[in-house]
């Protein structure tokens, strides 16, 4: 398949394994920040092909895994209520709130639906008038445009039974956080891909420059990740801290300014919780009071309640790359896919569950 | 914080263990339908016969060995593109009893009706079935009808059950494989799960994707007159090839180790796998199988297989081992080596 095959291609990997070994003279730790980068990396087994100089850890980049535990309640709540259709991606679905999840929800007689795009609520809310949608809007700057865009539309047709339910995180804030840390080990960042196509990456070279850290926008086949990490370690033994472009079929440095003036029109910046890390100022979105109308947390109200993760998860230090998965002593014994105990175990995404489907400590 | 306060706070998500109700997961052939098994349905109906958990049980009957098998089906949409309810009901129990060896003779079919179902839909699917049973050279000898009140089912579904007889000297089971043995695989993966969802979803692609439903005996057949060195025949279905040999690593206590790059996929199925987020080698088939076979005898029975219309793709993919136990792993294109979990929940519901 064209735009895949090349990206997978063995004889291209190893060339570029080769030039990794040949150009690394020390230790260096690099962070990719993506979920989908995570997955690819395990899949692949890129973390065996590497010198062992070279080390990867893994960052918060998967929304599912740092969407609150209150927020999936809320979801759950809303799914119960006889008047709501809960209308979810599908990954949403088996992630556990405090008490229960959406598949329970929908198993205990709650309307949640699957779709693959904030469009088709909409379709479901015109076609039921009588029943208020709630569209449960989740991720990164990547759905951000097409969740904004649901509810810019909603607004437009005047359509009163249509809300989202959200909890958009922002990818640079949460690597200032890290950078910012004492303990923090990284010293180069693959910055997401699909993130950077929507939003460009000129808030990463703040971040370059701030925290002296070379970052290069990576993409999410293996050939674009090892590339990715050769920019990356190429930097690094030269003593460079610039951001460079690995995912250019992609990403330009100002993204996709359309999307972000639909961001910007229906979206602003506010202070987000994130699942296993904590609170991190002007981290995430939240719909403008312009729309209020479609903001679920304003149409419904929810109660606020503290909900901690188990005392047990090790996952802020393995989101701040601290620790590896394997490191934890309920890794793939108490903590698996099908019960998580916390943040990074949830999604398939999530850097437990990669490290638990494609590695565990077996092999 | 304080240790009381914060414990007021702590609300684990482990309670989650005890499931209290049933999830479309339980239907899905992962590991929730694993746990029902084990949980329900093993302690309730314990028997040597039932145990084995083939896909058959096999039954020894005046000094024959009758194969024995039931599926219901409750597929939506009820047509589509490469085949319908009714053919997948018959190919379905038909490739049930192929998988253990046996030649399908008898089929019994069940219809659950759905208040105002149209009449025309029903005929439809008679017709799919007396078509399909002529092809696969089975009789639907007995059968039933219920109907239930509008909102109680979802227009129709179908359950068959068939007999079949097993060939003289073929003893077969999941628990049998041994560490050198060859993994065999039919064809390309992912038809039959991917032209059901592109349905479902209305999407539309460049070739339709067709589903591969299709009765397997014969391919079984020829494979069983090269040799009987074979410990089991599975046809990957629900939860595609990565449920089907967990299954078999698990029963019999071996690893497998696939080799990625001989696992044939379409290109087409691999472009919707890539949209829509989702890894062939856990989609749905309905005319491919998996053979366990002893390893002097792997490539004659792949010669035999590309003799048959429905084995032209066969390749083997896989070697059973000692090392990993219970695991199935894989050794990726790039040549390093990943484990293939057993999906837990429902990729896809409703696929058969």
């Amino acid at each position: 398949m064209k735009y895949i095959d090349e990206y997978r291609d063995p004889g291209i990997a190893k060339a570029l394994v080769a030039e990794i070994r040949q150009r690394t003279t020390r230790h260096w730790v690099l962070m990719e920040i993506c979920g989908g980068q995570t997955h690819t990396l395990m899949r692949y087994g890129i973390d065996e092909l590497l010198p062992q100089a070279v080390e990867i850890v893994h960052g918060p980049g998967c929304p599912v895994c740092v969407t609150p535990l209150e927020t999936i309640d809320h979801a759950i709540e809303l799914a119960l209520r006889p008047d709501v259709t809960l209308v979810s991606y599908g990954d949403m679905l088996r992630v556990p709130g405090s008490q229960s999840d959406l598949f329970r929800a929908r198993a205990a007689g709650g309307d949640v639906r699957i779709v693959y795009s904030p469009m088709e609520a909409l379709k479901i809310a015109r076609q039921n008038p009588q029943r208020q949608v709630v569209f449960f809007g989740i991720g990164f700057e990547t759905t951000a445009p097409p969740n904004a865009m649901a509810v810019w539309q909603a607004h437009r047709e005047g359509l009163r039974n249509f809300s989202m339910l959200t909890s958009h995180v922002l990818v640079p804030p949460a690597i200032r956080l890290l950078l910012a840390s004492d303990r923090n080990r990284v010293q180069g960042f693959i910055a997401p891909g699909h993130v950077c196509t929507v939003m460009g990456y000129r808030q990463y070279e703040e971040l370059a420059r701030d925290f002296r850290v070379p970052i290069v926008v990576g993409g999410f086949e293996p050939v674009d990740l090892l590339e990715a990490i050769n920019m990356l370690v190429a930097q690094l033994e030269a003593g460079r801290t610039e951001v460079e472009n690995q995912y250019a079929r992609s990403v330009s440095r100002e993204g996709n300014v359309p999307a972000q003036r639909l961001m910007e029109t229906v979206l602003e910046v506010c202070d987000r919780k994130w699942r296993g890390i904590g609170t991190i100022p002007r981290s995430g979105y939240r719909i403008r009071q312009e729309f209020a109308a479609h903001d679920a947390e304003q149409v419904f109200g929810f109660p606020q309640h503290g909900v901690e993760e188990p005392a047990e998860c090790i996952s802020a230090e393995v989101l701040q790359g601290l620790k590896k998965p394997p490191d934890c002593a309920v890794f793939a014994t108490r903590c698996t896919p099908e019960n998580p105990m916390g943040a990074p175990m949830v999604s398939a995404e999530g850097a437990c569950a990669a490290y638990y489907h494609y590695r565990r400590n077996a092999l | 914080m304080a240790g009381p306060a914060k414990l007021d706070q702590l609300h684990c998500p482990l309670p989650l263990r005890a499931r209290d109700t049933i999830m479309l997961g339980h239907g899905s052939g992962g590991t929730l339908s694993a746990e029902l098994l084990r949980d329900v349905f093993l302690p309730a109906f314990d028997n040597p016969t039932l145990a084995r958990l083939d896909d058959q049980a096999i039954l020894n009957v005046n000094g024959s060995r009758l194969a024995f098998t039931t599926d219901s089906f409750v597929v939506k949409p009820l047509f589509f593109p490469g085949g319908d309810i009714g053919s997948l009901a018959v190919y379905g129990t038909v490739n049930d009893l192929a998988m253990g060896g046996a030649q399908p003779l008898y089929l019994s079919i069940a219809f659950i009706l759905e208040e105002g179902l149209k009449m025309e839909v029903l005929q439809r699917v008679a017709r799919s079935v007396r078509a399909a049973a002529a092809a696969a050279g089975v009789q639907v000898v007995t059968g039933d009808t219920k109907v239930v009140e509008k909102g109680s089912g979802d227009e129709l579904f179908v359950n068959t059950s068939g007999i079949g007889l097993v060939r003289e000297g073929v003893r077969l089971s999941a628990d049998q494989a041994r560490p050198g043995d060859r993994v065999l695989l039919s064809g390309s993966i992912g038809d039959h799960g991917i032209a059901i969802l592109a349905q479902r979803e209305g999407l539309e692609f460049e070739s339709a994707i067709e589903s591969d439903s299709a009765p397997l005996h014969t391919l079984v057949a020829a494979m069983l007159d090269v040799t009987h060195d074979f410990r089991c025949f599975r046809d990957p279905t629900r939860g595609g090839v990565s449920s089907t040999c967990n299954e078999i690593a698990a029963q019999s206590k071996v690893g497998i180790l696939l080799e990625e790059e001989t696992i044939p996929v379409r290109e087409e199925v691999k472009g919707a796998c890539e949209m829509l987020g989702l890894d062939p080698l856990y989609v749905a088939n309905e005319g491919k199988l998996i053979a366990i076979v002893d390893p002097r005898r792997a490539d004659e029975v792949i010669e035999a297989m590309h003799r048959h219309p429905l084995g032209s793709e066969a390749r083997i993919i896989g070697t059973v081992t000692e090392s990993h136990p219970g695991l199935v792993a894989m050794r990726t294109t790039l040549g390093t080596t990943r484990i293939v979990d057993m999906l837990a929940g429902d990729q896809l519901p409703r696929i058969c």
